[in-house]
């Protein structure tokens, strides 16, 4: 990914180790790791490296189903949206501005703090002390779930389901546009 | 507060550029008068250059649209608060609230787009059903037959696909649709043969949705991202028609990302000026005009209006806020009904909004004089991040996904059940939590009635029955808002039906109705409501075809043109009543 990474090495790591505890590799199911999901995650924490950030995907198509691929140009933001995106991801810091309803911790904060409570040593643990330490994570744990599970099955571009294979492993086409499906693939078992 | 930045003088200014909104540009401009329309959210969805191709930005990808509010509105910049009453305090809950999108086209980009008319007997629920004891039925100012001549135009103006004679319950119409239905999803045709053997009455549903080319747009290419996203080719009519073409005379004026913070009166407090409006920089800018259009949607236009202590000789602005009370009952299949190829629903049955003399006498036992239930969508689950996320992580992720219990084996009706309106549900403004421009967040303030809580329950086990019939082998019932929020589900605790409606109710007294049967204010005269605030009851029917015929309706008659009346005498296909009567 040409792309200046957010996440540490290490921190990189353990946020694989742990994604792969929640969506685990299997024989037919790639597990969130081989899937992306670091990638993914750190492709959101550090949006702001690059420029449009990697918040939005473009359109209309993929280029999975057909027509010119565009997902991967992602899409510029607002002032207003890069503010709320800031913010989400940074936190408000303090800053006045970012304060509008108080102060707001942000992802980059929550995976800095969580991660560390998982411990550098997460990745080199074995599987039952890695469930121990996430079963005491909390919040911070479905946060993982959540930002795995997008990255597992949602689209490639931003940075998980690597060669399609979270979708590959539910038999799960994607975006079929603008091909679409005919009336009889609609309508027949 | 910023210096005032003149900006146009029209003949009107429209506040959101939603259904409502599009239809107010749409017919306003046609008659030649020069339109400023001020939307407050972005524009996703096509150029205001002609030929007004499509921006190229909606797309299928589950994580934008599901997951980052590509068409918002960003619970950061503009939360909403939501409690069941005031015992709750300031809010049980702040930030995503009913968040029906905000952008050019509103929340119909974002819709699934089935159309319905409403029935005769929806426009009149207190002669034809009785009062209800906590609930502010009334009937309607306006009844079918007068407005059948507008549902027909909305029809061709949004472009809506249908077939005449296949609902038994509908009124007459005196026009047929202007596109033939597309195809059926495999999971309805399952789950409408069943519904039929059980004596039901599904149909294909009247739907937004091209089939055909039509208008100057493609067909549909039934791509299953539907529901929840905009449509990436086109193919979806409503609002994206209308705004097309009132761009189209050149006498359109469409400002995304401007905020109307406050609406302006004259010297004589009964007449409004114009609008301010703040654009994304905090400039604030003044247009001037003969009319004010208030299409905001039901939330957005009370909130304005409470802001401004405006139009609310009543007390009424922002009360009887209806939701449909949401009951959904999944069922669970043995084979696969790839429920991503289609429009997300094709079919829907209207029985439960017809109480048969057994259901009736349910109600009575539980000391309600009636119940009537809501159409009953026929439809697909949600995507595979959705779906994920409802499985537990660990062991058995891997093998639920593969299975897709909850994604490619499932089928779910929705019934939308008509809800109450009562004085206390509510939108306010909240007294701590402010938006991005520093304005007060708007708050829903709801729970449902006990009509609709027992006619969900009353008719769940029914919808279970036809599901099992079509070979579900195990079915779940849930509802939004969720009987009890300590466990409350994924949906959360507030009310999730998009169908907003009553904040500015119609009718002929000023004293019990914000608006007038016209849709102009009591309180202030050169100024319409073009959205669902203006309902008076929320039926059991997705309202948008609604919204768009009254919306025709008043801006018709603002411009003097209003549509000669039809009649059921010519008409076709009046509804030929149901046939077989249900088990
Ligand atoms: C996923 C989904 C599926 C749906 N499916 C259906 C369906 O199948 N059938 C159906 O009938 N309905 C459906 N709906 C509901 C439908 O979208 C709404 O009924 C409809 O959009 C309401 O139209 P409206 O014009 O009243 O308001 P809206 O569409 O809400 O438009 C109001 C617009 O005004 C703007 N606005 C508000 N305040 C201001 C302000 N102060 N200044 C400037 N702009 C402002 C808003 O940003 C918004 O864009 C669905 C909705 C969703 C989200
Ligand atoms: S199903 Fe049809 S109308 Fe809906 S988004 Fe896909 S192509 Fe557009």
């Amino acid at each position: 990914m040409a792309r200046p990474p957010f996440l540490t090495p290490r921190e990189h790591a353990v946020v694989a180790a742990a994604c792969d505890r929640l969506i685990p590799p299997e024989e037919n199911s790639p597990g969130a790791a081989a899937a992306g999901a670091a990638d993914y995650i750190d492709g959101l924490l550090g949006a702001f490296l690059v420029d449009p950030p990697r918040v939005w995907a473009g359109g209309p198509f993929s280029g999975r189903g057909g027509g010119e691929a565009s997902f991967h140009r992602f899409l510029p933001l607002s002032p207003l949206e890069e503010l709320a995106w800031r913010t989400r991801i940074e936190g408000s810091r303090g800053r006045p501005e970012r304060e509008w309803n108080g102060p707001v911790v942000g992802l980059q904060e929550r995976y800095r703090e969580g991660l560390a409570a998982l411990g550098d040593d997460f990745a080199g643990m074995a599987a039952e002390e890695q469930d121990r330490r996430l079963d005491g994570a909390g919040d911070f744990a479905r946060l993982l779930y959540q930002h795995a599970c997008e990255a597992t099955y949602g689209a490639p571009e931003y940075g998980g389901n690597r060669d399609l294979a979270g979708w590959r492993a539910i038999d799960f086409p994607g975006d079929v546009l603008p091909r679409g499906w005919t009336d009889a693939e609609v309508r027949d078992p | 507060m910023p210096p005032v930045t003149p900006d146009a003088d029209a003949d009107a200014v429209v506040v959101g550029s939603g259904p409502g909104g599009a239809t107010a540009a749409d017919v306003l401009t046609a008659a030649g008068w020069d339109v400023v329309v001020l939307e407050k959210g972005p524009n996703r969805l096509l150029e205001l250059e002609a030929p007004y191709a499509l921006k190229g930005d909606l797309s299928n990808d589950e994580i934008k649209l599901w997951f980052r509010w590509f068409l918002g509105p960003d619970p950061l910049l503009e939360p909403r608060t939501y409690r069941r009453t005031e015992a709750d305090g300031d809010h049980l809950l702040v930030g995503e609230v009913n968040n029906l999108p905000s952008g050019v086209g509103g929340g119909a980009i974002h819709a699934d787009a089935k159309m319905p008319r409403f029935r005769e007997d929806d426009f009149r629920p207190l002669s034809r059903w009785g009062p209800m004891e906590g609930a502010a039925l009334a009937d309607w100012p306006v009844g079918y037959d007068e407005l059948e001549a507008y549902y027909a135009e909305a029809e061709v103006l949004v472009g809506v696909e249908g077939e005449v004679g296949a609902n038994p319950y509908a009124s007459w119409r005196s026009s047929p649709f202007p596109m033939p239905p597309g195809p059926d999803m495999y999971g309805a045709v399952v789950s409408a043969a069943a519904a039929e053997r059980l004596g039901y009455h599904p149909y294909r549903a009247p739907t937004a949705i091209n089939t055909v080319a039509y208008d100057g747009r493609p067909a549909c290419t039934n791509c299953g991202f539907c529901g929840g996203y905009g449509c990436p080719i086109g193919a979806k009519g409503d609002p994206l028609g209308p705004l097309r073409r009132a761009l189209g005379t050149g006498r359109c004026h469409l400002r995304p990302r401007s905020t109307v913070t406050e609406i302006v009166l004259d010297g004589t407090g009964r007449r409004a000026r114009g609008v301010r409006y703040l654009d994304e920089a905090g400039v604030l800018h003044e247009v001037t005009a003969r009319h004010v259009v208030l299409a905001g949607g039901a939330f957005e236009t009370p909130r304005l209006l409470l802001r401004n202590g405006l139009a609310n000789s009543s007390g009424l602005v922002g009360r009887n806020l209806t939701f449909h009370f949401q009951t959904f009952v999944a069922g669970g299949f043995p084979f696969r009904l790839h429920p991503h190829r289609g429009r997300v629903v094709t079919h829907l049955h209207d029985d439960l909004l017809v109480p048969t003399e057994a259901d009736l006498s349910a109600a009575r036992a539980a000391g309600l004089p009636w119940i009537r239930g809501g159409v009953v969508e026929h439809g697909a689950g949600p995507g595979p991040v959705m779906e994920a996320l409802a499985y537990p992580p660990g062991p058995v992720h891997n093998q639920l996904m593969r299975e897709s219990v909850a994604r490619d084996r499932l089928w779910v009706f929705t019934m939308q059940g008509e809800d109450m309106p009562q004085p206390t549900n509510r939108v306010d403004l909240d007294p701590v939590v402010r938006d991005v421009h520093g304005l007060p967040a708007g708050r829903v303030t709801y729970q449902p009635h006990g009509h609709e809580t027992f006619a969900s329950a009353h008719w769940a086990p029914a919808l279970e029955s036809v599901l099992r019939e079509a070979g579900a082998t195990w079915t779940d019932v849930s509802t939004s808002p969720p009987p009890d929020p300590a466990r409350a589900g994924p949906l959360g605790v507030a009310p999730v039906s998009r169908h907003v409606m009553g904040t500015c109710r119609m009718g002929v007294d000023p004293a019990t109705s914000v608006v007038d049967p016209l849709g102009r204010f009591h309180d202030v005269e050169n100024m319409v409501c073009a959205d669902s605030s203006v309902f008076v009851t929320s039926t059991g029917y997705n309202p948008t075809l609604t919204i768009v015929a009254l919306a025709l309706r008043a801006c018709r008659h603002l411009v003097g043109d209003p549509l000669p009346p039809t009649g059921p005498a010519g008409g076709l296909s009046p509804g030929a009543g149901p046939g077989s009567s249900r088990r």
